[in-house]
């Protein structure tokens, strides 16, 4: 499989409220889906590194999600916990194409 | 990079402390060295009192054990003593010879115990009272002798002899001054001393001069004789009569030493590369022979090791305590008094309590306290910190927990205290770094709290107050501090000072705020943006928009969050009252969503627990019942009893009453939750003495009491007004509660805003007068005309997508 076939459409840029999330569902641990301020886009597993809390529920602030269990700021950017605790959310590669969004599952 | 050679000659409590500094503040910089001429590792010898008397071991008292040596990586030399310096070649050369190079060279060679140089003084039997050598020489002592002598009656000797008599020997004290522990205590204190000291058996001979100490054939002291040719008998006798620095090993080596090493505000002696701490050191002409100075120094000597070079040393205000179980004796700075300065004294001498406080251009100068030293501390503080006493002169004598109003309960001393005050005098410990410690590490016992912050671990009297902060810390997780300072750390600003430009500017956007107070954040953080959200929408009631991104997930979802991601879903019981239909359709509810657990709440309502976020809007519509709002900083219930309409007891139609004001209340946002009870008589079944509006029924009309909070930190709520009919309980309910919605901080609960703003002032703006009162109901009433039901908004369609999945992937 190319990575130019393993994009998914996901949903238009308007239906993520700004510094809001949505959540994908997925077999394999679903993904929250989260939009800035400025309109970037970023994918992350909606699991905190700490206690698994749903990241999608959080609150955005910048590029940083904060979880809505025990208040772990998480880098959107990075999945990186903001020290001084430690640990990462995986990341799932986006993409914004005319408005779209699309999410790279493959990866 | 080749790291430092760093030395300590001195493996005891101040030389080890400075490393201990150092390696929290520079853990990589140096290979550490330390010699001790001991053979143990570094022991808590302020403690060897307690081993003497039997109270504690040993092992009990070793500070930081050889294992704590290897885990830093230093290279501990135990029974290694220093004879030489060299400080061309750089280098320390032990006794045996071998030398050892240093870059820089820490000095804490501590103190020896003074001897008198009287004949006798070298016989078998008579020694000093220094390490636990000596402890152990007057344990086994005590198993085969009867009659000590100690001569000293200072802080040691007491100790000494106190603990000499515990293992039960006959024991006499010697003493030069005329009372004891003249250089703690003034006369008074000291004869009170002495009376209880003497009730336990130790005798006294007060201005004596010892001569000559006698030993018999085999070279054992036998007795002892005075300058009045009086002798007594003695077959163990310690000498306590003062300690002289030890700095032979740095005068030898050329070190500028007058009556100890003399160094610089930076523990710097006159060799730049020797630093030096603890006993053997002069500062500013002054030698400390007590330990808290000792941690001051090694704080300052750390940092400057670190080449940090912050912080000097100024010397030290000392306080006294006596370690001897039961005896309670406090004294700090000019206790003594004198012709320029005021005493304040109280003295019960039948009930064994004396306290005198000196006072000098209105600042306390001076504290001797005898029998009731719990305000020893906050004396000491006052001492330490200059402060013009004013008005505090008039209750100063009666303590810290007369001062001010604090709470019906009088909130306890731990809570008072700000997070600079020190704690632990012994380790320089404030209360801000054990608060820290606690939440930090999540500590949750007395013990763990001393193995990382060394509070109360060494002579322990502030075990009490160690605990208390514990207790507070971890009971009152959910209760914020104080807001004096800024919101976050997206700004400077305080939450009055946002809130007032809000007010002042008619703020009405999220963005306006952040704009006109120059936040830092281009949109705040998950702290500020709630308080924010919260501050527009009372502020400017139906003209700022609310932002739900900026709302804590259970205000979005308006259910709460569980720990699995699940939401609990409480529906709207007014006054705890529901019925057949309601009940049935809870029933079916619970049987088709599959929900896991059905509980009754504390609050007289029904909870579904484990409602999946995507059934939630169903959930609601099938239920067809109002929000309950048990997930909002908002008004929570209003709990009720049955009251008259069936209890026998009742006065009123408590009932009613709850489900009117509820009925008033709904929708209420409020800067934490609110929880009213209505009981109908003063048995008060709905315990409305612990909610934030309390209402009672009496015969006569109902008792309006404000401020409770059932929370893990109990607090009574206090009686604002008694009224006669149910219009004038919603009235002024409902003002005070509009008060508190516009002027308390976020996440502050109705106790915290009257601790801040005091009940009188309350009283003042909700009972007494009149047209604000009115003012302020017809505020609230105006905030909540209109205002949907956010579950049947939701029902409606409003924030669909809050509640739907993008797409589901297999």
């Amino acid at each position: 499989m190319t990575t130019q076939n393993s994009w998914t459409p996901l949903c238009a840029v308007e239906d993520i409220p700004p510094l809001g999330s949505r959540l994908v569902e997925r077999a394999s641990g679903n993904i929250a889906v989260f939009r800035t301020a400025d309109d970037k886009i970023f994918a992350l597993l909606d699991r905190c590194p700490h206690k698994a809390g749903p990241l999608s529920q959080g609150i955005v602030h910048g590029e940083t999600v904060t979880c809505p269990l025990h208040s772990w700021q998480i880098d959107l950017q990075s999945g990186e916990a903001k020290a001084p605790d430690i640990g990462c959310a995986r990341r799932f590669p986006v993409k914004v194409d005319a408005g779209h969004v699309y999410l790279e599952l493959a990866y | 990079m080749k790291k430092s050679k760093l030395v300590v000659v001195g493996n005891g409590m101040a030389g080890i402390r400075t490393i201990e500094e150092l390696l929290v503040i520079a853990p990589d910089m140096y290979d550490i060295t330390v010699f001790g001429n001991e053979p143990h590792p570094n022991y808590n010898r302020i403690l060897l009192s307690p081993v003497l008397s039997g109270e504690q071991a040993f092992k009990d008292i070793v500070l930081n054990p050889v294992s704590w040596y290897q885990d830093a990586g230093i290279d501990l030399r135990m029974g290694c003593e220093i004879s030489k310096i060299d400080r061309v070649q750089r280098m320390v050369i032990d006794s045996d010879g071998n030398s050892t190079p240093y870059d820089r060279l820490l000095l804490a060679t501590g103190s020896s115990p003074f001897i008198l140089p009287i004949p006798g003084k070298d016989l078998k039997g008579v020694i000093s009272y220094r390490d636990i050598r000596d402890t152990e020489t007057m344990i086994d002592t005590a198993l085969t002798k009867r009659h000590a002598v100690v001569i000293g009656g200072g802080l040691l000797g007491l100790e000494a002899a106190n603990g000499l008599k515990m293992r039960g020997m006959d024991v006499t004290v010697v003493h030069l001054g005329d009372w004891l522990l003249e250089r703690q205590l003034d006369t008074t204190a000291g004869k009170l001393l002495q009376q209880s000291l003497e009730e336990r058996g130790l005798r006294f001979l007060l201005g004596q001069t010892t001569s000559e100490i006698i030993g018999n054939d085999i070279g054992e002291v036998s007795a002892v004789r005075f300058k009045s040719g009086e002798i007594i008998p003695a077959e163990l006798v310690v000498m306590a009569v003062g300690i002289r620095p030890n700095y032979a090993l740095a005068e030898a080596a050329g070190i500028y030493c007058n009556r100890g090493i003399v160094v610089s505000d930076a523990l710097q002696s006159y060799d730049p590369r020797i630093y030096a701490v603890g006993e053997c050191v002069s500062h500013r002409g002054i030698a400390y022979g007590l330990v808290a100075p000792l941690f001051e120094q090694a704080k300052v000597c750390a940092n400057h090791l670190a080449q940090m070079g912050i912080g000097r040393y100024q010397g030290s205000v000392l306080s006294t305590k006596l370690k001897v179980t039961g005896i309670d004796l406090f004294s700090a700075g000019d206790f003594m008094g004198g012709d320029q300065s005021e005493e304040i004294v109280l003295s019960d001498p039948a009930g064994g309590i004396y306290k005198k406080l000196v006072i000098k251009d209105d600042q306390l100068v001076g504290a001797c306290l005898y029998g009731d030293t719990t305000d020893g501390s906050w004396y000491f503080k006052l001492l330490k910190e200059g402060r013009k006493l004013g008005e505090l002169r008039d209750h100063i004598m009666f303590g810290e927990s007369s001062v001010g109003d604090v709470g019906v309960q009088g909130q306890s001393r731990a809570s008072a205290m700000q997070d600079s005050d020190e704690v632990c005098g012994c380790n320089g410990v404030c209360k801000g770094t054990i608060v820290k410690t606690i939440k930090d590490k999540g500590l949750f016992t007395l013990d763990d709290v001393r193995k990382h912050t060394k509070a109360s671990s060494s002579c322990g009297s502030c075990t009490g107050l160690v605990e208390q902060i514990l207790l507070n810390t971890v009971g009152s997780s959910f209760q914020e501090t104080p807001k004096t300072k800024a919101i976050c750390g997206c700004t400077d600003r305080n939450h009055g000072e946002v809130r007032k430009a809000i007010r002042d500017h008619k703020l009405l956007t999220h963005k306006a705020v952040y704009d006109f107070l120059e936040w830092r954040t281009p949109n705040g953080c998950a702290s500020c943006r709630p308080a924010v959200n919260y501050y527009l929408l009372s502020t400017w009631p139906h003209e700022a928009l609310d932002d739900p991104q900026s709302r804590f997930i259970n205000e979005r979802a308006h259910a709460n969050i569980q720990k699995d991601g699940t939401f609990s879903v409480i529906p709207q019981m007014k006054g705890g009252v529901t019925n057949s239909s309601e009940l049935r359709r809870i029933a079916d509810v619970a049987d088709k969503y599959q929900i896991p657990m059905v509980k009754v709440t504390g609050g007289q309502r029904i909870d579904l627990l484990g409602v999946k976020k995507e059934d939630l809007v169903n959930v609601w519509a099938e239920l067809g019942m109002n929000s309950g709002h048990a997930y909002g900083k908002s008004i929570r219930t209003v709990k009720t009893c049955v009251g008259m309409e069936f209890c026998r007891f009742g006065t009123q139609n408590s009932t009613q009453m709850g489900i009117a004001l509820e009925t008033m209340l709904a929708n209420m946002w409020s800067p934490h939750k609110v929880k009213l009870a209505v009981s109908g008589c003063p048995r008060n079944c709905a315990e409305a003495g612990i909610k934030d509006v309390g209402v009672i029924a009496v015969d006569s009309g109902w008792e309006l009491y404000v401020g409770g909070n059932g929370g893990i930190k109990t607090e009574v709520a206090q009686f604002l007004v008694k009224v006669s009919t149910a219009e004038d309980v919603k009235e002024y309910a409902g003002a005070f509660l509009q008060l508190y919605r516009e002027e308390a901080y976020y996440l502050d609960r109705t106790v915290h805003y009257i601790a801040r703003v005091g009940l009188e002032y309350i009283k003042q703006r909700v009972v007494t007068d009149t047209a604000n009162r009115k003012a302020l109901h017809e505020r609230l009433l105006y905030a909540l005309e209109g205002l949907p039901d956010p579950w049947a908004a939701r029902v409606k369609g409003a924030q669909r997508r809050e509640f739907i999945p993008l797409k589901v992937i297999a």
